[in-house]
């Protein structure tokens, strides 16, 4: 086999494989995310008031929890591994710092996740109720940390912080203790913490609303969806501000961390002080995106022509770099460290330490090097254009939901709008699509960059020929949609026969 | 004093324990691959399914962590292996993705592939994991064909620093005998584990006299295997590391391992005494149920000196046989001092997690599997 060149297919292949295993991956964690915390308030609930409906409403949940969860399991494994299968450099080259979250979410989120579950669904009658309702609890609490962790790893990638390069290891590496809190608590990490996870409780109390407003509309299951309806609409409603204002966070975190992210998102292609918001085509709303961008009335926000010819002021004062110049002091410093090492090796300790200087002065245009041509700069702007007028349309359109769910429940008129109810319904499938367009911005609004302007995906790949990675695709496409299929017909049926609390009720009088 | 060197002791430690245990818990898939011959009728199949179905998750979760602690604390490994022996691994992730939901679709209405399809899923598993898990550790011994070289960072057209030498990408590890020795003794233990495990957790007559029947079988059998690996890895050659990195064939390597090191010798053998008490006892003893505890508890300590003699002593732990110069050891295969430092602190919780998941397994199995309470549960597979 010839490794003298990389086999160029096979890097996108690598991508292919790794968005398509990360969107099946988040199918499911958002419900156990935001289902997760419902059950668990509803069996509070049934906690403080010793009512066995509630007992029974939770158990429902939780039912759904459990099939869901499976799959969030199964696709979640491929994923951590990926990194090391189908990533072989980025591994070595980020190892140092990525590893640990991975690690650390391993042994704190996952094992709590896995221990307290089996305690919710078989200790039921041989624990007492304080121990399983802290079981609940803590199963979603695992799955929040897990989340944490690798939301932290996932920012570390888009906003490398606490890394500092070994010439002699010839890796990024975790400097201090004080570095490992810069990459846990970055900002770009707390951030996209909440914002994810307050997205995944969006999903959870669409589903749950939608699936009691199916009730409602056919008269079963009265009381239950009557009540999941209530906790869910509320739920979802704080959900919906938690995610709108995280949002917003989010894009002035984008615009100061990956300027051609925002560029992309906007199809911004000449930027100004008061750069306009596009809605649709040519319906924009003047000075909006500065306004979201740097929560300031005039402020430059760069296109993407600006980011690549450079020349304009950046926020510290300096002259933005064109994208040639980076180019070139990247090659630079990739020249620097072969020198410095062959230098090394063969002992010549001043040369060594010419090398290294010049490698230092380079260094943050270090990813630059291995870009091959500045249009590859630039992500695929169509993609994510779109991408974020879905996501921000459809998270618009779940908060009127949830504001009409929660008044009309207030007037006590819910089921005399059965559209509505409808509406609510199909809100299901529609909180799944903008939860991916949602990572559909954050991912491919990233390329070519692995790690934000240290390692382009061309750089991180793994020796192998794309026949194996495709194969690999396929296998992973036919059994996760195989098994989506017959995880979505589990579910059906499960609804479909319901809690069935009140025939229960009714056999036992 | 810790130091860099005590740390990636330390972290290499933990690593084999993390090794141990996952073998240990291997004994899932020793139930799954078990499961048609002991269950005759319906009723004690749902039995057996039901007991690993209730542990699955912490065999699984181990393996997860087992992975993400090798990528923190030896990420050239996690590159250079993962990346390599792509099929083996690739393999190995797909039989336990297919375990995953098994559990949980099997016995569910509306699930496509029926009862039959989610079982053969299990079984599948049930010999895949354990025996490919076991032959991609023996190459902890025998080696893989692989070259390291950071330079390769520097170079545009080609910069990947671990490439593999076979284009089988992994599974020609399964042409190595000494590998599929070690993966079919794996594989065998597994199922040793798991009918002492059965022979604890379900309380049926019919059930625990086939289980004590077939441990005979697997006992001779995993034996053999052992055995055979055994004889092989205290006579082979091993890579030594010398002072400033240089590497060296050393013959008898890991048998001086085994005996300059008193403390990896002291727990290899108790680990194996405990694995041979546990089984024999649970074979000769008709009412003796324990024989789990002594067997389990041997196995994580035989499987942590096994791996304690790859890497401990100056060992390469993944010897290259295409080039001395790119094996793995210790040093140059670890995370930053910084890192591991992190890492251990994390690592003092490992005691805390094992005394929750100690305490909440009594709570779940404090009644044993019968087929009335498996009538009488809220939640079954």
């Amino acid at each position: 086999m010839n490794f003298q060149t990389l086999d160029l297919s096979a890097i996108d292949w690598a991508r292919a494989q790794f968005a398509l295993t990360a969107i099946y991956h988040w199918l499911f964690v958002p419900l156990t995310l935001g289902l997760g915390l419902i059950m668990s308030i509803m069996e509070t609930k049934y906690y403080r008031t010793g009512d066995a409906f509630w007992r029974k409403t939770a158990q429902f949940w939780q039912r759904l929890f459990g099939i869901n969860f499976a799959m969030g399991v199964a696709t979640g494994i491929i994923l951590e591994f990926e990194f090391g299968t189908n990533w072989s450099n980025y591994s070595w080259f980020v190892g140092d710092i990525f590893g640990a979250p991975l690690a650390i979410e391993g042994i704190v989120a996952f094992f709590m996740e896995s221990t307290f579950i089996a305690v919710m669904y078989f200790g039921w009658n041989k624990v007492s109720r304080g121990f399983h309702l802290a079981s609940t609890w803590l199963t979603t609490l695992g799955a929040t940390f897990s989340a944490w962790w690798i939301l932290v790893a996932n920012a570390w990638m888009q906003y490398p912080v606490g890394a500092t390069f070994d010439p002699d290891t010839v890796r990024n590496e975790m400097a201090s203790f004080g570095s490992f809190l810069e990459v846990a608590f970055s900002p770009m990490a707390v951030v996209k913490f909440c914002h994810t996870v307050s997205s995944g409780w969006l999903t959870g109390a669409v589903v749950v609303v939608g699936i009691s407003a199916w009730y409602l509309l056919r008269r079963r299951e009265e009381r239950f969806a009557r009540s999941s309806m209530l906790v869910g609409s509320i739920f979802g409603l704080v959900a919906c501000g938690a995610v709108m204002l995280t949002g917003d966070s989010s894009g002035v975190m984008v615009g100061k961390a990956q300027p051609m992210k925002l560029a992309a998102f906007e199809g911004l292609y000449e930027g100004s002080d008061q750069a306009p918001f596009t809605i649709v085509g040519d319906l924009k709303i003047p000075g909006m995106l500065t306004v979201l961008a740097t929560h300031k009335l005039r402020g430059f926000v760069p296109g993407i022509n600006d980011i690549l010819e450079g020349g304009y002021t950046l926020p510290d004062s300096t002259k933005a770099l064109s994208a040639e110049e980076k180019m070139s002091r990247g090659v630079v410093a990739l020249d620097a460290l072969t020198q410095y090492r062959l230098a090394r090796s063969a002992g010549r300790t001043e040369k060594a330490a010419v090398m290294r200087e010049k490698l230092e002065a380079n260094l943050p245009y270090f990813g630059y090097g291995h870009i091959l041509d500045k249009k590859d700069l630039v992500p695929p702007v169509p993609i994510v254009f779109w991408a974020f007028r879905v996501m921000v349309g459809l998270g618009s359109l779940f908060c009127l939901v949830f504001f009409l769910l929660v008044f009309l429940q207030y007037k006590k008129q819910l089921t005399r709008w059965p559209l509505l109810l409808k509406v609510t319904m199909w809100c299901i499938p529609l909180v799944y699509i903008c939860s991916q367009a949602g990572w559909v911005c954050a991912e491919v609004g990233r390329q070519p960059w692995a790690i934000q302007d240290l390692l382009p995906v061309n750089a991180a790949v793994s020796a192998l020929q794309s026949p194996a990675v495709r194969v690999t695709f396929f296998i992973f496409l036919c059994v996760f949609t195989l098994l989506l299929i017959a995880e979505l017909r589990i579910l059906f049926k499960v609804v479909r026969k319901g809690p069935q609390i009140e025939e229960e009720d009714k056999q036992n009088n | 004093m810790i130091t860099y060197n005590f740390l990636q002791n330390y972290w290499w430690f933990i690593i084999s324990l993390l090794g141990g245990l996952l073998v240990f818990l291997l004994f899932v898939q020793g139930g799954n691959s078990l499961y048609p011959i002991l269950g005759r009728d319906e009723a004690s199949r749902r039995m057996l399914i039901n007991s690993t179905g209730r542990k699955w998750e912490f065999t699984f979760t181990t393996l997860v962590t087992f992975g993400g602690a090798f990528f923190a604390s030896f990420p050239l490994f996690y590159s250079t292996s993962f990346g390599g022996a792509y099929w083996l691994w690739m393999l190995i992730l797909l039989s336990f993705v297919l375990q995953a939901v098994s559990y949980e679709f099997q016995s569910k209405v509306g699930n496509v592939l029926g009862r039959r399809g989610y079982r053969i899923l299990l079984i599948a598993n049930g010999f895949m994991g354990p025996f490919l898990l076991g032959v991609a550790v023996a190459t902890f011994f025998t080696g893989a064909d692989f070259t390291v070289n950071k330079l390769r960072l520097g170079d545009v057209t080609n910069p990947v620093v671990s490439t593999w030498g076979s284009a089988w990408h992994g599974l020609e590890a399964l042409a190595n005998l000494w590998n599929v020795a070690l993966g079919l003794a794996v594989y065998h233990l597994a199922r040793v584990l798991a009918l002492q495990y059965f022979i604890n957790n379900v309380r049926d007559n019919e059930v625990e006299a086939r289980s004590r029947h077939l441990l005979k079988f697997d006992t001779v059998l995993f034996l053999a295997f052992f055995l055979a690996f055994a004889g092989r890895l205290f006579t082979m050659t091993g890579q030594a590391v010398e002072h400033w990195g240089h590497v060296t064939e050393e013959p008898l390597k890991y048998l001086n391992n085994l005996l300059q090191q008193p403390f990896v010798l002291v727990l290899f053998l108790a680990g194996v005494l405990l694995v041979l008490f546990g089984t024999l006892r649970s074979i000769f003893s008709k009412t003796f149920r324990r024989g789990i505890w002594f067997s389990g508890a041997g196995t994580v300590l035989t499987v942590t000196a096994m791996f304690l003699l790859a890497g401990w002593h100056n060992t390469c732990f993944y010897p290259s046989t295409a080039d001395l110069r790119s094996s793995l050891y210790l040093y140059n295969s670890c995370a930053s001092a910084p890192t591991l430092q992190v890492m251990s602190v994390v690592s003092l919780l490992i005691p805390f997690v094992l005394a929750y998941i100690f305490y909440c397994w009594r709570a779940i199995d404090r009644k044993p599997i019968t087929r009335e309470e498996l009538e009488s549960g809220e939640h079954q597979y």
